[in-house]
């Protein structure tokens, strides 16, 4: 009898823990949501605050204090930009010429390198592998110095060339560990079956191997293009002439530019609008790149 | 099936190129700034050999100091904020429903633009007169005055720049969570579920301890990084007040360019490289020890 009463008992006390949990999880379930959408608005407020002042007119962009929203569209601080100092697009010119090289001498040097350390019997392959990925120990920061000297010497201070070096440099080690893993993933039998249709090695590189990684090539370009696009250190350095700057140089120097009593906010915006857009853009566009290139680049 | 025969010699063609970039552009500046920071040099006159005195001169240089300090206080703070931060959020969005993966979406956002995009909106949106913080703050009365947010206090300042890096990149350690969270197989939290252990039980002894390896990585990940901070500075508080808010990059650059005092700015470079490449040791270690 007391074994059963005893059970029963604990019975009610689980059911009834039971229905407090659910009670709990129902709430917890919008609670959560509540949560995700009070996130999303935090990370979104200041990039769209940011886009839609950057819309102000010229007159609003002084008002005190400072509105939140725009009240009227206006392209005054557009305007601004476009003709600031050496005007726009030679700005977007050079910061999209430097990301472009820098993308091509990425592929250029990695793409035979990772096909090198997958399939060819390279004597000392591994301390080859582990010198190409020199740039991850030594931060581009702390070469800095050494790499303006030797690019004074060379000429290369002050060209479009010189910079997508550097960002080649810094992007290099994982642009190669992407092309090495994704050239040993490629099944041998494909390569086995060009060489019975007597392909060389370099007609085997162009016809198997190419279309075979074409995931790796959007990665490492995708990541050329954003680490170029956006490097700010190594462009104030090399780059000391206003018709080099690319666009994060040419926002710091606006960053001075003072309009009515203070900076030009304005136009500040509106520079920080344009260079966003291919980021989020290329973002929208390749989400899937970025998840594995993030998560194959940091985590193995 | 490798390329029989001429195969090692047509590795070496292939792999030449690469080789040959980092030779030139990362291992010959590395052997030079070594160079370099035995030498008195400037760039209008020729290297003269100074020994140790560059050293000497650091360890005496109270800047360096002030900035190094500053520079390790940045980052004591910024990591954890960055790793607890970013270890909720991906608790909270790791389970793969319509909201959260847009959640998921939009936090990585700012993550792909650049630093010194990131860094002028800030600066924006932290400015005494114009910025949307002070009028916030004004409008839900939690100030009487708006604040000066840089150039008057260094701690202030601090703390502008770090709420604007983790918007930045909060959702870099949260991408990398919820991949960790995701890869752990359901059945051990079915059975746990089972056991009556409640989500933070659950948390605590299943989620946390079999994601600690990627904790661990983006931790140093995130040292790293903050060790090298220099854009958001220099474009945020450009040091002020009296370099007091200069990071240790920050230092290096003023000697090296502006001040142009190339034998000095590579002796730095070279401190700030040891102390870097003490963090990646640590950081392989780390990794191939959890990995096993």
């Amino acid at each position: 009898m007391t074994t059963v009463s005893a059970s029963y008992a604990l019975q009610g006390r689980q059911t009834s823990r039971a229905l407090l949990r659910d009670f709990w999880d129902g709430r917890a379930k919008y609670l959560a949501g509540a949560v995700c959408i009070a996130i999303c608005a935090i990370m979104l407020a200041p990039l769209v605050l940011t886009v839609l002042s950057s819309f102000k007119s010229t007159i609003e962009q002084a008002a005190l204090p400072p509105t939140y929203f725009t009240h009227a569209i206006s392209l005054d601080s557009y305007a601004k930009l476009w003709s600031y100092q050496d005007g726009l697009l030679v700005y977007v010119f050079n910061s999209a010429a430097t990301a472009i090289l820098a993308i091509v001498f990425s592929l250029a040097l990695t793409i035979p390198a990772g096909y090198a350390l997958a399939r060819f019997p390279v004597p000392g392959k591994e301390y080859f592998f582990v010198f190409l990925l020199l740039a991850l120990i030594v931060p581009y920061q702390a070469l800095i110095t050494p790499i303006f000297f030797m690019f004074a010497k060379l000429k290369l201070t002050n060209t479009l060339v010189g910079l997508a070096i550097v960002h080649t440099a810094i992007h290099i080690p994982f642009s190669l560990y992407i092309m090495r893993n994704s050239f040993d993933a490629v099944p041998r039998e494909l390569e086995e079956a060009a060489v019975i249709d007597g392909c060389n090695s370099w007609q085997a590189l162009v016809k198997i191997y190419l279309p075979a990684i074409r995931p790796a090539i959007v990665t490492v370009s995708l990541f050329a293009f954003i680490t170029s696009w956006n490097e700010f250190l190594a462009a104030l350095v090399i780059m000391n002439r206003g018709s080099t700057f690319t666009l994060p140089l040419v926002l710091a120097a606006a960053r001075q530019e003072t309009s009515i009593g203070g900076t030009d906010w304005g136009m500040l915006q509106a520079g920080v609008t344009i260079s966003i857009i291919p980021c989020v853009l290329f973002y929208l566009l390749l989400q899937k790149y970025y998840v594995s290139g993030f998560l194959s680049g940091v985590v193995k | 099936m490798y390329w029989t025969g001429r195969g090692k010699a047509l590795g070496l063609l292939y792999l030449a190129p690469a080789v040959v970039f980092v030779a030139l552009f990362t291992a010959y500046p590395l052997l030079q700034m070594v160079w370099m920071s035995f030498h008195n040099w400037s760039i209008l006159q020729p290297a003269k050999w100074v020994g140790a005195a560059n050293y000497l001169k650091a360890y005496n240089d109270r800047q360096f100091w002030v900035s190094l300090g500053f520079t390790l206080k940045y980052t004591i703070y910024l990591t954890p904020i960055l790793m607890i931060g970013g270890f909720l959020i991906a608790l909270l969005v790791a389970p793969n429903t319509w909201l959260r993966r847009v959640t998921r979406g939009i936090v990585f956002v700012p993550v792909v633009i650049g630093l010194s995009a990131s860094s002028l909106l800030w600066y924006w949106l932290f400015s005494y007169r114009n910025g949307l913080v002070n009028r916030f703050l004004l409008d839900v009365g939690i100030v009487e005055k708006p604040i000066v947010w840089f150039g008057e206090d260094a701690d202030r300042a601090l703390w502008a720049v770090i709420i604007s890096i983790v918007w930045k990149v909060i959702g870099f350690g949260m991408l990398l969570f919820v991949a960790a969270i995701q890869a752990i197989p359901q059945e051990i939290n079915e059975a746990t579920m089972v056991d009556g252990a409640g989500y933070w039980q659950r948390v605590w002894r299943i989620t946390l301890p079999l994601t600690a390896r990627t904790i661990l990585v983006v931790t140093l990940f995130s040292i790293i990084g903050s060790l090298l901070a220099f854009d958001q500075f220099f474009l945020m508080t450009a040091g002020q007040p009296f370099n007091q808010t200069a990071t240790s990059v920050f230092w290096l650059y003023l000697n090296s360019f502006p001040y142009l005092k190339l034998g000095y700015g590579a002796t730095l470079s070279l401190i700030l490289a040891a102390i870097i490449l003490a963090c990646t040791i640590v950081q392989m270690w780390l990794s191939r020890r959890t990995h096993a």
